[in-house]
């Protein structure tokens, strides 16, 4: 097979993957071979997306189509010290990439029940050959340049199994680290989750960043969910200003299976969070919740394609932003019913906060329904804090900012309390907290524990 | 001196004259009633003393403990100790009631330079107001009147008022939308507020409430202006001949 690119923009992601297949993991294993050639194929063919395509109208991907990235090697030095205020306590185990790069020394895979597998994907790629018909199965690169670009690099990401009927309570987290880099470098991370029947698991990927640089990491997750599984996905976006974050999440669910996503969105230069869940058994669930809080220049876009293929299936769909200064927001939600799935129950919301004039939001719903009996609602709002609530709290004495921040963490907390409460919850209640305008002390103690302990007196 | 001493008020709202010269004084220990039709400009006032700053001051002098009312913000001035019961309680969705109670009762406590309350203390302190109100324990975890009735809204008003203990408290229509037994409980709730340090302003429409709490003075307010001001009995003349009625006297004096 020869390999050849139109565009000049593109050579140098050839280069890239010429060198890349001298050494990449599993290339003796012919179908991965193939398969990383034909993501590579594809992706020439089809270019960056512009915003003349319908699903890339509010983002221009310009700040990645015109930079040239070096694939990230692994050699960046990180001291375990430095991922402290990283690691989510009560977590079971917590896999680190490095730019990418799985480095065991940082990791710590806790105690598993039976059977679980956790491990870099390399090492599965490496050691097994069972991922064959798996990897690549539900992350179509057909008609999306992202996903195909990650399959021809695919190397590297996070690989849990657990097996049937097993539960996991603890979450399982896939720390995602950044470090500054002297030339911009890119990364492919492919993670592959799979739980099989009636098992239960949670996933955390976070990408965060020590040290600022430009590093284009572009994701894909293959998401798993047997029969009546129960399943949460976290992803969190907290990486420097300089990042520029393309992620797609794909979940399959069999029968009654159970999945929530979960995405925070809080750092990043140009994030593009692609959510796509498909419910193809009866009876699934499906929640897509996410919370994004941009300021600065920050671009963040979330595209939700939630795709109903067999009838019963529940799937809801819950998006808030915070959008400050010159920060862009976009969501897209498309929903598609198709004529097999009778009885659907769709259901999306997307709710905005502009805190400036110059913040802006573009929001878009996109229903396509071929079955007749279905049920499918959609909303959107956008507004400001409003001044009649400020006042509210101002005249029982609270001051203007602790006012303000407390509308803007009960804004934010409509997303947080859709999260099962846990470790990773409470971890994210108080990265949130940090995380909005002015940073507040106060509104910490509106959290869970603060709740809880009124419970107890009660 | 009084506690509150309003002089030659007048208030725009998006450029229209709303208050159109309003002399009020009350003292601490009184309950002085205020009614008039819609629209005449009740809320305004209510709310111009509890510091709204949509509402624009374009003349007059408002002194309450002697210092400028006017120039305070909505914080400072409930810090020093004016309360309004609102009208419309606005819900906030995703912070409790216990929570957001706190975080105004410290806020006051910081103000003054005391000690922050921490939950220990406050939530035996806050059942104990609740109870009083006849309210359900289980509201204080509930987010900020968010789906409340409207009847229960005005009674978390009330609530909070009682826990805030303030010098001043206006009370804008907490008896509308009540039913004949919460009405009584809020008029016990009132009464157990009353005290010789505190001043208490009740605006409403009917004599109803004020039969329970009982004013020591009545003012008619019509058109941004006070009309007529008098005893409790001005209340009982108003349910009769209406406003109209009391109104074409004032003008007759
Ligand atoms: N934000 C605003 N913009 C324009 N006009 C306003 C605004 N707020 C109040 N007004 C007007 O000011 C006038 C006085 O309103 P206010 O709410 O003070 O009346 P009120 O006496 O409390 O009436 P009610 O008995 O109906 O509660 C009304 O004519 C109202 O329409
Ligand atoms: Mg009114």
């Amino acid at each position: 097979m020869s390999l050849t690119t139109t565009t000049p923009e593109l050579q140098s992601y050839l280069e890239s993957f010429t060198r890349f297949e001298k050494s990449a993991p599993g290339q003796e294993q012919g179908w991965l071979r193939t398969l990383r050639q034909e993501g590579f194929a594809r992706f020439s063919e089809l270019g960056f997306p512009t915003t003349h395509e319908e699903d890339w109208r509010f983002t221009n991907i310009s700040p990645i189509s015109r930079t040239t990235f070096q694939l990230a090697d692994g050699s960046a030095k990180v001291k375990a010290r430095d991922l402290d205020p990283f690691r989510i306590p009560g977590a079971a185990s917590q896999l680190v990439f490095v730019n990418g790069h799985y480095t065991p020394e940082l990791s710590s895979l806790g105690k598993l029940p039976k059977g679980v597998r956790v491990c870099s994907l390399a090492e599965a790629i490496e050691h097994a050959r069972s991922l064959e018909g798996l990897l690549g199965r539900y992350a179509s690169f057909d008609r999306d340049a992202f996903i195909a670009l990650n399959t021809a690099f695919l190397a590297d990401g996070g690989h849990v199994y657990i097996p049937r009927g097993v539960v996991v309570e603890a979450p399982i987290c896939l720390l995602y680290v950044s470090t500054g880099n002297s030339a911009p470098a890119m990364a492919h991370p492919r993670n592959l989750v799979v739980a099989e029947a009636h098992s239960q698991v949670t996933v955390v990927e976070d990408y965060v960043s020590i040290d600022s640089g430009v590093i284009f990491s572009n994701i894909v997750t293959e998401l798993y969910a047997g029969p009546d599984t129960v399943v949460a996905h976290y992803m969190i976006e907290r990486e420097d200003t300089q990042a520029l974050n393309v992620s797609t999440l794909r979940i399959q669910q069999e029968r009654n299976a159970n999945v929530e996503s979960h995405s925070l969105l809080l750092g990043g230069a140009l994030v593009r969070n692609n959510v796509h869940p498909v419910l193809a058994g009866e009876g699934g669930e499906c929640l897509i919740n996410g919370l994004f809080i941009g300021k600065g220049r920050q671009h963040m876009d979330n595209y939700m394609l939630v795709e109903h293929a067999q009838p019963h299936c529940n799937s809801r769909q819950f998006y808030n932003g915070i959008l400050d200064e010159q920060a862009h927001g976009v969501f897209h939600g498309r929903i598609i019913v198709h004529k097999d799935a009778q009885k659907t129950d769709a259901k999306q919301t997307n709710r905005n906060l502009l805190l400036s004039d110059e913040a802006q939001i573009d929001t878009k719903p996109q229903l396509e329904i071929y079955a007749d009996d279905v049920k499918c609602t959609h909303g959107a709002t956008i507004g400001q804090v409003e001044e009649n609530a400020l006042f509210y709290l101002r005249s029982r004495g609270l001051d203007e900012i602790a006012a303000r921040r407390l509308l803007l963490y009960a804004f934010a907390s409509e997303c947080l309390e859709r999260m099962r409460t846990g470790p990773v919850r409470t971890y994210l209640e108080a990265l949130t907290t940090s995380w909005l305008p002015e940073g507040m002390a106060l509104v910490q103690a509106a959290g869970a524990e603060v709740q809880r302990n009124w419970e107890e007196l009660g | 001196m009084s506690l509150l001493e309003i002089k030659d008020l007048h208030v725009k709202v998006e450029n229209h004259e709303i208050l159109k010269g309003i002399d009020l004084s009350v003292n601490a220990g009184e309950v002085h009633s205020i009614m008039g039709p819609n629209g005449s400009g009740k809320s305004t006032l209510a709310q111009v003393l509890a510091r709204r700053e949509t509402f624009v001051v374009t003349a007059g002098e408002v002194l309450y403990k002697g210092k400028d009312l006017l120039a305070m913000k909505p914080e400072e001035a409930a810090c020093e100790g004016v309360f309004l019961a609102f009208q419309y309680p606005v819900e906030v969705p995703g912070i409790s009631n216990a929570y957001f109670l706190r975080s105004a009762v410290n806020a006051r406590r910081k103000y003054r330079g005391e000690e922050e309350m921490d939950a220990m203390d406050f939530i035996p302190y806050y059942k104990e107001k609740m109870k009083l109100l006849e309210m359900d324990e289980r509201f204080m975890n509930r987010s900020v009147n968010e789906g409340f009735s409207g009847g229960e809204k005005k009674r978390n008003e009330i609530v909070q008022m009682a826990v805030l203990e303030p010098k001043l408290a206006i009370l804008d229509e907490t008896d509308s939308g009540l039913d004949i037994d919460a009405l009584k409980i809020v008029a016990k709730g009132v009464n157990a507020m009353r005290s010789p340090d505190r001043a208490i302003v009740v605006v409403t429409h009917y004599q109803r409430l004020l039969n329970y709490v009982v004013p020591d003075f009545v003012h008619v307010l019509v058109d941004g202006r006070i009309v007529k001001s008098g005893g409790p009995e001005l209340a009982l003349e108003l349910e009769d001949k209406g406003y109209a009625g009391v109104e074409g006297e004032a003008v007759r004096v």
